[in-house]
């Protein structure tokens, strides 16, 4: 990994550039608005990248996160009148315990048996929003109250491009100071042996809980920007299909390579909107993109692309 | 209060067959290749869904349903051929993946092929219920019961008695040995497939009449049959069958009993409980790593 | 006071009886090397001491401490550290990286302050650098320590790992057959690296088959054999005493050189 202490500024500083750069050419809402999802998508998907592309644990449910944060700022507003930004932190807040406390039993498996279980997780959420009418507004969703600072409410696909901009930017360079980290070794070490790991002190089951939990933050934060973009939110948002979109996004941009994950988001959120055909047949694009990446890419795009360019990821 | 018990017993034993022959399928495709098809609910699916067009277009309903067998079968061969033999010796995580990949597609195809609509079959042998000890029975449940019953007799004597089944479990047990003395495991793992797909399309045919089948029952499927699987314990098809019943009593009991909105998060919760007290469930046996 | 001590550890697998009542301790400074046939559990013993296994009878301590049924993470804190038989490098990261993780007990390791990226934990980053270079260069590796570790060659690995294992700065360093797959030139380099250890006073448990690494640096040696002890004493008793001899017999030859050394 190029990772270092000192070049730690370059990947947030050239993301920043281009996020600025890009903001300030586009044409129209349009425009503004798919840019913003790309972003919003990009900052899950970094927080999944860390729990599998680093530390290696899959998590087939990660979309239960997005949920949770996303019905966040939902509920406790319209239900409690909680102001929108302090729902926003409880949604984020609540997301790190449920991680914590589905983590400390769940993160023992391994393998198929990890992938199954993230994946109930994720259709339990799913099902839990679903079903609870009264609070959800069930299967049809419930409309989000806007985000409202000094009286100002946020609805314009533009405010929410710069706000994700940013906080994309700030969840990037948060996530490089822990892979250039004791723990960010840890992590990493991990994946490739825990029994080396362990064996040289690290307490591996805190550490993938603190990953999971961390990963689960930055997705419910994800969650809550795409409920208050849309002013309104439906299951969906958690469900299976949206835990194998983020999946693909880490797996296509490069497991373990942080530009990799905007990479990601920005191919799988883009492309459905370019080939409008996608939207009739999601599954079935999705699936295809799924396995041939998998067969010809596994290494995903960004790491292959800095290979082929003779450095190392 | 006996013929409710019966009701949901009946009930129970139902779907609990369907996620019996699923969890088999699973099970003999991960003892012959190592890999937990994600896809196998879609086999199902399109058991049922081609009988039913089939029906639709004029075919006497035997034809269709061996249509239907036959699709499934040639489905999880180009399954198996195009999307798991180019990845072999990859990753658990990136197996996952790719099966769930090939569900999507699966489901993608049959999207564009049927409609989204529910679709039904009428009953094998009527729509008249049976009366059972004050239950009342449709006679449909009696087909998946002694269908799914057949179908594992017929797949133990496969496994037990010929050379090619035992050739299955030879390379299930050690490829590399198995190679060595001349089994074909290309061929094995291909036909390992072909098998689960016909087990699952089986299913599929004779549990459409009472659940009504769609383009996206797959996943929902497929979910609960591995979650029969971890019950049963991964490896072992006794497991399979066994944890398949008890899956679908469990629901049929905690819907009729205690509510029927969280039906299907009792499957979740029976698994993850499994995984937390047994993790090798109740017949799988323990495997350490050696260092 | 013994460094390290064993008494009547033991543990079966299925109705196997793996290690049987197993009793030894080793003392600051001394290399204490544990032979015997293939599936003598040699193996299994060093999982047992360091914390992999949990002894189903017996205890273990650590500098007078009791350490039985601890977990591997706390052992390392301990100041037990080992070395695997089959590699356990970490292969996507860099030599250095791999070294510098064997650092990690020392490490501040408040997540919240990593994640913050404070100044600390850039001195941090260059304290572990720095102490993992000079671990390189003592074993003349400081050339590779950017290098995927995946790319680099199998006695280079295994010395790798020794300094992985000597980042954390151990009172009891386990090394599970050092040398295996290693040539003449890596054998010798180990051998010094084992000696120099010890004569810092560092408890060094060996387990080899390379009879004349053993005979030549080992204070003492255990003989397993299915399990139990065989025997236990000087390097040049065990080696003409008649039961290890035939322990060895028609399994390995250098046993039989050894005898007659």
């Amino acid at each position: 990994m190029r990772l270092s202490w000192d070049n730690r500024w370059i990947v947030p500083g050239l993301l920043l550039l281009v996020i600025v750069a890009i903001g300030l050419i586009l044409p129209s809402s349009y425009y503004y608005r798919v840019g913003a999802l790309v972003l919003i998508s990009a900052l899950a998907v970094v927080g999944l990248n860390l729990l599998l592309g680093y530390a290696g644990q899959v998590s087939l449910g990660h979309a239960g996160f997005v949920g949770i944060g996303a019905y966040a700022v939902a509920v406790l507003p319209v239900h409690f009148n909680v102001p929108t930004p302090v729902a926003l932190l409880l949604g984020a807040f609540f997301s790190c315990l449920v991680a914590l406390a589905i983590g400390r039993p769940i993160l023992r498996l391994r393998g198929h048996f990890l992938a199954v279980a993230t994946l109930g997780f994720g259709v339990l959420v799913a099902m839990v929003l679903t079903n609870e009418i009264r609070w959800t507004g069930g299967p049809d969703g419930m409309t989000v109250k806007r985000l409202e600072i000094l009286g100002e409410r946020i609805r314009t696909p533009q405010a929410w491009y710069w706000i994700a901009g940013f906080t994309l930017v700030i969840g990037i360079t948060i996530a490089q100071n822990l892979l250039n980290s004791p723990t960010g070794r840890a992590l990493r070490a991990l994946h490739d042996s825990e029994v080396a790991a362990r064996v040289a002190g690290v307490d591996v089951a805190r550490m993938k809980l603190t990953v999971f939990a961390i990963s689960a933050v930055y997705a419910s934060v994800a969650g809550s920007y795409l409920a208050l973009l849309n002013g309104h939110i439906t299951p969906d948002s958690a469900g299976f299909l949206h835990s194998v979109e983020l999946v693909t996004m880490v797996v296509l941009g490069g497991m373990g390579s942080l530009i990799g994950s905007v990479v990601g988001a920005a191919v799988l959120v883009i492309l459905p909107q370019a080939l409008t055909l996608f939207h009739e047949y999601e599954h079935l694009m999705l699936g295809v993109f799924i396995i041939l990446i998998m067969v010809f890419l596994r290494d995903g795009i960004v790491p292959t692309l800095l290979q082929r360019l003779g450095r190392k990821p | 209060m006996l013929s409710e018990f019966l009701q949901f017993m009946m009930s129970g034993l139902t779907v609990g067959a369907v996620y019996a022959l699923v969890a088999l399928g699973f099970t003999i495709i991960y003892n012959a290749s190592d890999v937990v098809n994600f896809s196998q609910g879609e086999f199902v699916m399109l058991g049922g869904m081609v009988t039913v067009f089939g029906t639709a277009a004029g075919l006497p309903l035997p034809l269709a349903a061996l249509a239907a067998i036959l699709v499934a079968i040639a489905v999880g061969l180009l399954l198996h051929r195009l999307a798991i033999e180019p990845a072999r010796g990859a990753s658990p995580v990136v197996l996952i993946i790719i099966t769930i990949g090939g569900a999507f597609v699966i489901r993608g195809v049959a999207q564009i092929v049927f409609d989204k609509q529910l679709h039904r079959l009428p009953g094998f042998s009527g729509e008249a219920p049976i009366n059972f000890l004050g239950a009342s029975i449709l006679p449909q449940t009696f087909w998946v019961i002694g269908g799914a019953a057949v179908i594992v007799l017929l797949v133990t004597l496969f496994f037990e008695r010929t050379m090619i089944g035992k050739a299955v479990l030879a390379t299930a047990s050690n490829r590399l040995a198995a190679k060595l003395v001349g089994i074909n495991t290309a061929m094995i793992m291909a036909l390992s497939f072909a098998l689960s797909a016909a087990i699952g399309a089986i299913a599929g045919l004779l549990v459409t009449p009472i659940t009504l089948t769609s383009y996206d029952v797959g996943t929902m499927l497929a979910l609960k049959g591995f979650a029969a699987v971890v019950l049963g314990g991964l490896g072992s098809p006794a497991g399979a069958v066994a944890g398949g019943l008890i899956l679908g009593l469990c629901e049929a009991f905690s819907a009729g009993y205690l509510s029927s909105t969280y039906k299907d998060a009792v499957a979740f919760l029976v698994m993850i409980g499994t995984l937390l007290v047994l993790p090798n469930g109740l017949f799988g046996t323990a495997s350490a790593e050696r260092v | 006071m013994a460094l390290l001590a064993a008494s009547g550890i033991g543990i079966s697998f299925g109705g196997v009886r793996a290690v049987d009542d197993v009793s030894f301790s080793v003392n600051a400074g001394e290399i204490f090397s544990v032979i015997g046939p293939n599936g003598a559990g040699k193996t299994t013993l060093f999982n047992l001491v360091s914390g992999l296994y949990a002894a189903d009878a017996g205890n273990i301590s650590l500098n007078g401490e009791s350490v039985t049924g601890l977990p591997p993470e706390n052992l390392a804190a301990k100041g037990l550290s080992r070395t695997f038989q089959n590699l356990q490098i970490f292969f996507r990261m860099t030599a250095i990286e791999n070294v510098m993780l064997g650092r990690h007990v020392h490490e501040n390791k408040s997540v919240f302050r990593h994640l913050l990226g404070l100044p600390s934990t850039g001195r941090q980053n260059r304290e572990t650098r720095d102490y993992a270079m000079e671990l390189l260069r003592r074993q003349k590796l400081e050339a590779i320590a950017d290098q995927p570790a995946g790319s680099l060659p199998y006695g280079v690995l295994k010395r790798l790992e020794i300094a992985r294992a000597l980042a954390c700065e151990p009172k009891v360093l386990l090394l599970d057959e050092p040398a295996a797959g290693c040539n003449a030139t890596e054998t010798a380099e180990i051998d010094h690296l084992i000696v120099e250890v010890a004569n810092t006073g560092v408890g060094v448990v060996l387990v080899e088959h390379d009879m004349k690494l053993v005979m030549a640096i080992s204070h003492r040696v255990y003989v397993m054999a299915q399990g139990r002890m065989l025997m236990e004493g000087k390097p040049a008793e065990v080696a003409n005493d008649p039961r290890v001899i035939e322990a060895y017999l028609g399994t390995d030859i250098q046993g039989g050189e050894a005898a007659h050394a």
